[in-house]
């Protein structure tokens, strides 16, 4: 049974929502967890995610080491190889383990608090950076352009408003925040992007952090400085930033001259500080390892060594902070790599771009396992052999947002654009109170959702020129709905006819002056 | 400050250099140092709406001099007039759709309200298809400065003719264009100037000729409130007719006395006249207002805060607008002259002056759109839709707070005369988020409207650089067009890397992206990779505080 069938079915409708000083709290009547909210309504439970994005494509098969099929592996590269008994084992799971400079990782697989995806990716693989991180970020198929970010639909979905009416006192705070980069295509929703990059200009992490250029002493740096101060006064979410920063003082160590390390300190600081941010972005780059990925001296050491022992320290350093902080069940993290390396090494001492490559998860709620086979590498393998992929990266996504962020089914598919499977890697127990924010304003919206056939948009113009079309997951428009001059500001309802067109996720495009909203329309069978 | 660090920083407000240390000295003489592109681009920002890379590449090709005289000399003063756009909505009886109305004055309300729109999307629209030369720019200075309000005057006829009057001589005699707006319908419609008589004097139009439009505020111009009144009398007498709307002079209204004028003015004193030469004193009044020196140096202010920096210390008033108010009396008022003098001055291509302007919201969106190319319906054969896209580009200008043909008040909008913050004023917490608003729009999903669409093409622009495979080439050649505030080399190298490389460290990355793209134009993947990078870094750059300096 779904979540919500569940509540449906067993829980009178009174008690799903209650209001806590203007948080809307749904949960399950006699839980311990909502009881104890409702004694103290300062403990706050969203879930957050932090997704480290490491840039260049990681070889995986030099971080999850097959044991079992060590021979063909070692064979395959010989010059990287690492040596057998180098190799970190894994509690219970002895057909892989980790790279030697990992030990975090192993403590934290050790301590239950990680999982292990093997070999993740997509049909078709695309081996260039730029279409490959496209695809992973957007979770579109590999031969398909979607426009938005699969966590920018996911956002859309839970804020269906936004940013219309927010910050708002429900979600006062940034829905998603990106450090050390700018503005991914992974938030990007279908109209506006949910994320903000705190490398972003409008935002106080340049002004804060001398990102931004000095201004000159002149005429020049004189007006420029006072744009800044008014791009200072403007960002709504500034304040809320530094006031949570600020509400923690004490952290415990992390690892120094590690920049993943140094972005996941500012997320643990953010998390504690109160923010209500559903997901958190990390990137560290270097994995583009196509020569002198290892010392040719110690294969145990090197560039993707070190690559990996600030991964391994960074998050195990986080983890100890989460669990120092107190808030480490509210935290889960996951990596990703847009793709993994080719199974047979190069002369040059490094890989070239391959296919899939195991994920992992991490979190007190992670289901301690080793998901799926070691990758089959033959015994002859050649320039042409890549590790076929086991399991989608979209169930990956698709288990964390139903386990981890309580979607309901239905929604999955809006969000992941097809029906993909989740995955047996987070516990069952982790979803327990969850409320789709519907504060702002509603512009546009139709019913019934889903829909087999017909369904009826309704919106509201503000007056003057009003445009209604929808709009494919790629962008392409289906059909321009109304178009029309409004002399009053008026609600409207229209009705849609999708004959002919295939089931699915469509767009219903609200285009009013300055204003633009969108709204996900689900088509079933 | 590393990234670490950066949560334990105490933040204080960034902190503003002393605008008195840097203060240019130089004069009018001739500029005669390099012209580079960051000349060129210079001399674009300030006479016209931006600096698209065809104009910068144009006026590279001649020298400084030849640019200025071609900017000083347009094509044409006469555009093609505002035509019936509104017929849908309200039905207009005497103008077919699609045929001007300027020549059909009506005293229907809901009609000259449409018609006044028509007229302000008409001039958004001259705006944007501008030519290359100074005379948009200096429609608009003198519509600020013979500032009237369209929805004070009410009919669109006399809104749209005080406008071809500021156009027809933008770049003529000021002198005359006194006199011209003095007698204009809508000027005196605003002003009260039609009801000003001998039985009942109207001191309106009297004031603001000498406080606004000639003599000014500054610290000389020490005419007096009777010579407020003197004037008021000497204009009696113009009147407009309600069924030609034409002006006339209507020598029963007017008063036929001497008067005699303070010290200021030398204690002159216009004789009354009777009958139809009553009219002439308006001429004795504007030649006896323009022997005084302070108007040339007025205006000159007026123009130097326009094009150069708001400003004005010592130095400026005796290197700069003396000498050009000298020239500016030596040619009997003629504009040209001192224009070309401004704009070829080392004063001007003073490093100290570049890049201090504030855009003023029409910079903000006409320069954007113009500068990315974004192309607009035909403004003929599909004349409705154009009509439409610049009504709703006019809509955003507005919203930044500039209404054209509708400023704040008969001063014209304070970004140009109220101290201490002059252009700042056109930035605050509302209006900032409106400008990045609008960028982010016109990038991301643009504007549409019966199946046509404008939105800035990333990758037709950027097809255009030099060598747009080398994303080193693409950042600097874009920053040519889009910024006048330089960027550090650290700054671009973090642009490149993790907008263009996609946080990958090798430029071939991106030469691979955008050679695979132009082999197959037409595959959406290809095409993709490279238009969202393009895209994220164009609306990055238009998001900075620095992209609202020119």
């Amino acid at each position: 049974m779904k979540r919500r069938d569940f509540l449906k079915t067993t829980i009178p409708a009174a008690t799903l929502l209650s209001s806590i000083d203007g948080y809307s709290v749904q949960g399950f009547l006699g839980n311990s967890l909502l009881q104890s909210r409702l004694l103290d309504p300062s403990i706050d439970t969203d879930h957050v995610l932090v997704i480290v994005q490491l840039n260049g494509g990681n070889d995986g098969l030099n971080m999850l080491i097959p044991v079992s099929t060590y021979s063909n592996y070692y064979n395959a590269r010989t010059n990287i190889a690492i040596p057998e008994n180098k190799i970190l084992r894994l509690n219970g799971f002895g057909a892989a383990g980790l790279h030697p400079a990992m030990t975090g990782l192993q403590t934290l697989f050790n301590e239950n608090k990680l999982a292990v995806i093997q070999s993740v990716g997509y049909p078709s693989p695309s081996f260039s950076h730029f279409r490959a991180t496209d695809i992973w970020m957007s979770a579109s198929d590999s031969n398909v352009n979607v426009n938005s970010g699969w966590a920018g639909r996911y956002l859309d979905n839970e804020y269906p408003n936004y940013p219309n009416g927010y910050p708002s006192s429900s979600m006062p705070d940034p829905l998603a925040i990106q450090i050390g980069s700018v503005t991914s295509l992974t938030c990007q929703g279908p109209v506006v992007n949910m994320g903000m990059s705190i490398t972003d200009p409008t935002s106080f992490y340049n002004l804060i952090n001398g990102v931004e250029d000095p201004a000159p002493n002149n005429y020049m740096g004189y007006e420029l400085s006072y744009v800044r101060q008014v791009v200072q006064q403007t960002n709504k979410y500034a304040a809320r930033i530094k006031e949570a920063a600020a509400a923690v003082t004490q952290q415990s160590a992390y690892p120094t001259a590690n920049p993943l390390a140094e972005q996941l300190k500012i997320v643990a600081r953010l998390v504690k500080g109160g923010l209500k941010t559903r997901i958190y972005m990390v990137s560290y780059g270097g994995f583009d390892t196509h020569a002198s990925q290892v010392s040719t001296t110690d294969t145990t050491t090197g560039t993707h060594a070190n690559l990996l022992r600030n991964i391994s320290s960074a998050i195990k350093a986080f983890m100890d902070d989460v669990q120092f902080l107190g808030i480490e069940k509210r935290v889960m993290g996951m990596t990703y790599s847009e793709f993994g390396r080719r199974i047979k090494s190069n002369a040059s001492v490094g890989t070239d771009h391959g296919a899939a490559a195991p994920l992992f998860l991490f979190g007190n709620k992670v289901t301690n396992v080793v998901l799926g086979e070691n990758p089959l590498i033959p015994a002859g393998v050649t320039v042409n052999d890549n590790i076929p992929f086991q399991y989608d990266f979209r169930s990956v996504y698709a288990s964390v947002l139903e386990k981890w962020f309580c979607v309901p089914n239905i929604d999955l598919q809006k969000i992941l654009l097809k029906n993909f499977q989740s995955l047996a890697v987070i516990s069952n127990a982790a979803c327990n109170i969850m409320a789709p924010d519907t504060s702002g304003e509603s512009l546009i919206s139709n019913y019934p959702n889903p829909f087999v056939q017909k369904t009826t948009i309704k919106f509201s113009t503000k007056g003057g020129h009003t445009l209604i079309q929808v709009i494919d997951s790629a962008g392409r428009v289906i059909k321009t709905v109304l178009e029309k001059d409004y002399t009053v500001p008026a609600t409207i309802t229209v009705p849609f006819d999708s004959y002919n067109l295939p089931v699915g996720v469509y767009y219903a495009r609200l285009q009013n002056g300055p204003i633009q909203q969108v709204r996900a329309m689900l088509k079933v069978r | 400050m590393d990234r670490r660090d950066f949560l334990l920083a105490k933040k204080t407000a960034p902190k503003r250099p002393d605008i008195a240390i840097s203060r240019p000295s130089s004069g009018i003489n001739p500029y005669t140092g390099a012209w580079t592109k960051n000349e060129v681009q210079h001399l674009l920002k300030r006479t016209m709406f931006g600096s698209p890379k065809k104009d910068i590449d144009y006026f590279k090709s001649k020298t400084l001099s030849q640019s200025v005289d071609e900017l000083l000399n347009p094509l044409s003063l006469v555009p093609a007039p505002p035509v019936n756009d509104y017929n849908a909505g309200t039905p207009d009886t005497t103008v077919p759709a699609g045929q001007t109305w300027i020549n059909t004055p009506v005293n229907d309300g809901a009609l000259n309200s449409v018609r006044r729109a028509s007229f302000k999307k008409w001039w958004t629209g001259l705006q944007l298809n501008q030519d290359r030369s100074i005379l948009e720019k200096m429609t608009l200075f003198w519509a600020n400065h013979f500032s009237i309000e369209a929805a004070d005057i009410g009919n669109a006829h006399y809104v749209y003719h005080h406008n071809a009057l500021l156009r027809k001589s933008a770049l003529g005699n000021f002198k005359q264009l006194v006199k011209g707006v003095t007698v204009d319908a809508g000027m005196l419609r605003y002003l009260n100037g039609y009801v000003n008589t001998a039985a009942a004097p109207d001191e309106n139009y009297a004031r603001e000729l000498q406080e606004l439009f000639t003599i000014g505020r500054g610290p000389a111009a020490k005419y007096t409130e009777d010579d407020i009144k003197k004037a008021a009398k000497v204009l009696t007498g113009w009147r407009i007719n309600g069924t030609t709307y034409t002006v006339f002079f209507d020598a029963t209204k007017h008063d036929t006395t001497s008067k005699t004028f303070s010290s200021f003015y030398n204690g002159a004193t216009i004789a009354g006249r009777t009958g139809a030469a009553g009219a002439n004193e308006t001429d004795d009044l504007i030649s006896m207002i323009f022997t005084n020196n302070e108007v040339a140096k007025f205006i000159c202010r007026r123009l130097y805060i326009w094009f150069v920096y708001y400003k004005i210390d010592a130095n400026v008033e005796a290197n700069v607008i003396e000498p050009l108010a000298q020239i500016f009396r030596n040619n009997n008022y003629e504009i040209k002259p001192v224009l070309s003098a401004l704009l070829k001055s080392e004063h001007f291509f003073d490093v100290m002056n570049q890049g201090c302007q504030i855009k003023s919201p029409a910079d903000h969106v006409i320069g954007c759109l113009r500068e990315f190319n974004v192309v607009f319906p035909n403004n003929t054969s599909e004349y409705l839709d154009a009509y439409a896209m610049w009504g709703y580009i006019r809509g955003w200008m507005v919203s930044m707070t500039q209404d054209l043909g509708d400023p704040p008040s008969v001063a014209g909008w304070p970004a140009y005369y109220q101290a201490p913050q002059f252009y700042e004023i056109w930035i605050n917490s509302d209006t900032l988020p409106k400008r990045n608003r609008f960028t982010d729009t016109m990038i991301s999903s643009g504007y549409t409207r019966a199946s046509k669409k404008i939105i800035i093409d990333a990758v037709a622009f950027t097809k255009n650089f030099s060598d747009p495979s080398n994303p080193i080439v693409v950042i600097d050649e874009a920053l040519n067009i889009l910024y006048r505030v330089p960027l550090t080399a650290t700054h671009k190298q973090t642009l490149k890397q993790q907008i263009l490389l996609s946080n990958q460290t090798s430029d071939y990355y991106w030469t691979d992206a955008w050679n695979a793209y132009r082999a197959n134009p037409t595959d959406p993947m290809a095409y993709n990779t490279v238009n969202s990078r393009l895209k994220t870094l164009y609306q990055y750059l238009m998001n900075l505080a620095e992209y609202q300096l020119a």
